[in-house]
């Protein structure tokens, strides 16, 4: 006891009390944040549906009808697409939706994080469906970013682009740019193909090879080694800025050099 | 000092010129006579991105390794870890990540080669808009034309070379059109490619034409362009003294020697500054090659995106009624690759080879021309420029309709609809727009050689009239105002002769009629002397 009664008055006590407090505060969070992550992943009760049963009623119902079974021609049933496909459509503010057109955009969520997994809890319990992905399925430090270059391109590269920058499809609707998705959401639209978007099993590609594509569209975020990138666009960009840019430039510059002409 | 630089420079030249007479040449080009403005340094942006592509080309040889045997990517690239791909590709990989000053030589020689066809391009469209074509130099707008094919293949060539998925469906879309024409298609394609697609011998054989064949054959004619160009001495604008007997500028040395010179450096420097800036075709986001994958976004270069365009334009059935593929006898006849592809492109790049021949036709005179026109003074001419350029416009933006179409947030579908209108409606408008505003133009000139420039000066008369002070021209302005040709359109021999009997070769000068009355039936003349004269007298 004396030992620690000596030091009490030392000068970098109050500093190393300090990060002791820090670290014990971060480690509860840590803590509580996995838990509760780990209890919208596969912990949600019967609370929670009926939490969600209401929400549904009073924002989705419009459309879907008051017991999820869809509307001809105005929106599909929602029996058994799973937590998963709530998850995606809510959480990236695809649903509710903005306005009827080619296809729903994805703006800001309309609902809380505690909103959106009491929605899924309510439409995963009118019917079995795909889960929420844990937050191991969609780590992308554990994925092989090669193996996903190669899945990517030979199942996404086609309407996403070749890097995920997105790209056209018919009459008005697109394919997005997935840079900014998280992995999760990046998991669940594989598994539950929103809107144009073909659902790929886990037959088709299995729960690893998600993750990979995840590290693959991951590994993008460090740029490019050859500088700015032009929106990844490809050879009509490069085009364009060759002529306004370079051929631009110089062309301003012959200008300048030829000025004492006639 | 001086005195002893200048005594061992002449001491030197001397004993060159005594031993290669040399002295008479370097006399020659260093007081030939140039003219001076900004678009005729167009050409030259052409010629230093040349250089540079030869420069920086030579570079990437000492690491490309132009194989398709496959091997296995061991490198730096996370990406590309254990993925199989020619060798090719993986020395393009190797010479982007870990050879100093590799990507950045890349990105030079691909930003120059899309600098070179644009310069190309639009020094090519500075000599059409501006007549510089006519007689004597049809022959050196053919070796110009033919640089510009030349400048193509060498493009197309190197962009196929790093054997990525993005070049290699380039190359599936030639091999398509190739076989699309009739009978002998399908033998060029396997001879081109020794066996079916995509093969194991495409690479060496592009190799050897973009490093050795195309930019030969370009090095061989810059060199007779540039003859031509000091054999006919350089067109000049019009202006004060300037006639198409004489040229008024400045020698080569001292002056275009340095601007010159220095411009190569100016090039050589926008190059760099922009390949260190921009990322140009990451082949490491588009993978090595391999026939099943396509990517959204997948386009040619710039050059030949107005092939893609019409590709992308052809309907496969005619108003869903009339199928553009047959078939006679097993053979398959696909008219909706061999017309947007081959002879669409043939009929354009026809007719812009043979256009000195068509303009010559029409106006029938046979002198030569060192004046150049003002655009507006030929106002068919400028109006076919304006109707090419938009219709060419028109391709590159179908080839980029997907790209437009996620931008704009439009349907690809209708973009594709509205551009199948556009493509025949369009230039049309633009031509007759185009020869309109010339017309109006020439007409302002005729107004500003008559009665002078407004100066917004009101003055009151003794007996009270009102007038506004017209300024007259000075000389030089004046000049570049009249001095242009008044072509009145063809007059021919009749059909019959009085005995009548119809005449040897009137068919053909009934045609030369027709394109001159197209040329030159609406026409605003040049201010006369008399004119003026009569217009001067009623103002004072």
């Amino acid at each position: 006891m004396n030992a620690l009664a000596r030091h009490r008055y030392h000068r970098a006590a109050p500093v190393v009390l300090v990060l002791l407090l820090l670290a014990l505060i971060t480690g509860i969070a840590a803590a509580v944040s996995t838990a509760s992550s780990a209890d919208a992943a596969t912990a949600t009760t019967a609370e929670d549906a009926a939490e969600g049963q209401k929400l549904f009623a009073a924002n989705c119902a419009s459309c879907h009808g008051l017991d999820a079974t869809g509307t001809d021609g105005v929106a599909p049933s929602l029996v058994g697409v799973g937590a998963a496909a709530v998850d995606f459509q809510v959480g990236t503010g695809r649903m509710p939706m903005q306005s009827s057109g080619p296809q729903a955009i994805a703006k800001r969520a309309q609902f809380s994080e505690e909103e959106i997994s009491q929605l899924a809890a309510y439409v995963a319990s009118l019917g079995a469906g795909p889960a929420i992905p844990t937050a191991e399925q969609v780590d992308p430090e554990l994925g092989d970013a090669a193996n996903g270059m190669e899945l990517f391109r030979t199942n996404c590269a086609m309407c996403h682009g070749s890097v995920g920058g997105g790209g056209a499809l018919t009459q008005g609707k697109y394919a997005p740019n997935l840079w900014e998705t998280t992995p999760t959401h990046i998991y669940e639209a594989m598994l539950t193909g929103p809107q144009s978007m073909p659902v790929f099993n886990d037959a088709n590609i299995t729960p690893e090879g998600k993750r990979d594509i995840i590290a693959y569209l991951k590994a993008q975020d460090e740029g490019s080694p050859g500088g700015l990138r032009l929106g990844t666009i490809g050879p009509v960009a490069e085009g364009m800025w060759g002529w306004l840019v370079a051929l631009g430039l110089i062309i301003a510059s012959t200008v300048w050099i030829g000025a004492r002409s006639s | 000092m001086g005195a002893r630089v200048n005594t061992a420079a002449a001491g030197t030249a001397n004993w060159v010129d005594e031993r290669t007479s040399i002295g008479g040449f370097v006399k020659f080009f260093a007081r030939k006579l140039f003219p001076d403005h900004w678009s005729f340094m167009l050409g030259e942006i052409a010629l230093y991105s040349f250089v540079v592509l030869l420069l920086s080309g030579v570079f990437l040889t000492a690491f490309f390794v132009p194989s398709m045997t496959i091997v296995e990517y061991d490198g730096p690239l996370a990406t590309m870890q254990g993925v199989e791909m020619s060798e090719a590709f993986a020395s393009t990989l190797h010479m982007s990540f870990e050879v100093p000053g590799g990507l950045l030589m890349r990105q030079i020689h691909h930003w120059s080669a899309l600098l070179f066809t644009a310069a190309i391009v639009t020094h090519m469209a500075r000599v059409f808009f501006t007549g510089a074509f006519r007689k004597p130099r049809e022959l050196n707008w053919l070796v110009g034309f033919t640089l510009m094919i030349l400048s193509l293949a060498a493009g197309f060539s190197g962009y196929s070379l790093p054997d990525d998925v993005l070049s290699g469906n380039g190359l599936r879309i030639i091999e398509g059109v190739t076989r699309s024409i009739p009978i002998v298609g399908e033998y060029i394609s396997y001879w081109i490619f020794g066996g079916e697609f995509p093969g194991e011998i495409l690479i060496p054989r592009l190799f050897t034409m973009h490093v050795l064949l195309v930019p030969g054959l370009i090095l061989v004619l810059v060199a007779l362009h540039l003859f031509l160009v000091f054999l006919h001495k350089h067109t000049q604008y019009p202006g004060g003294g300037r006639k198409d007997t004489n040229v008024v500028g400045l020698p080569l040395f001292p002056v275009y020697t340095a601007k010159a010179g220095g411009f190569f450096f100016v090039v050589f420097g926008i190059i760099a500054l922009v390949a260190a800036i921009f990322t140009i075709n990451p082949v490491w986001n588009y993978g090595p090659y391999d026939p099943s994958p396509v990517s959204a976004g997948t386009q040619p270069d710039w050059y030949i995106l107005f092939v893609d365009g019409a590709l992308r334009l052809m309907p496969g059935w005619l108003f869903d009624i009339i199928p553009m593929e047959w078939e006679f006898w097993g053979y398959t006849l696909s008219l909706n690759i061999l017309i947007p592809a081959l002879i669409l492109p043939g009929l354009f790049f026809g007719f812009l080879a043979l256009y000195p021949w068509i303009e010559a036709w029409a106006t029938g005179d046979r002198g030569e021309k060192h004046v150049l026109d003002r655009p507006r003074n030929a106002p068919v001419r400028t109006g076919i420029g304006v109707a090419l350029i938009s219709f060419y416009v028109i391709l590159v933006m179908e080839g980029s309709n997907d790209i437009i179409a996620n931008l704009f947030h439009l349907s690809l579908n209708d973009l594709t609809y509205f551009f199948r209108i556009g493509i025949f409606v369009i230039p049309a408008l633009a031509f007759w727009i185009t020869r309109r505003l010339a017309i109006g133009l020439q007409r302002k000139d005729r107004e500003l050689v008559l009665h002078g420039k407004e100066t917004g000066r009101i003055v009151r008369h003794e007996h009270g009239e009102y007038q506004e002070v017209h300024e007259p021209l000075t000389d030089q302005e004046r000049w570049i105002l009249v001095s242009y040709d008044d072509i009145a359109p063809l007059e021919i021999e009749p059909e019959y002769n009085d005995r009548g009997v119809r005449r040897k070769g009137y068919r053909w000068d009934h045609f030369k009629q027709r394109l001159s009355r197209i040329y030159f039936e609406k026409r605003i003349s040049p201010v006369t002397p008399e004119e003026l004269a009569e217009a001067q007298h009623a103002h004072h």
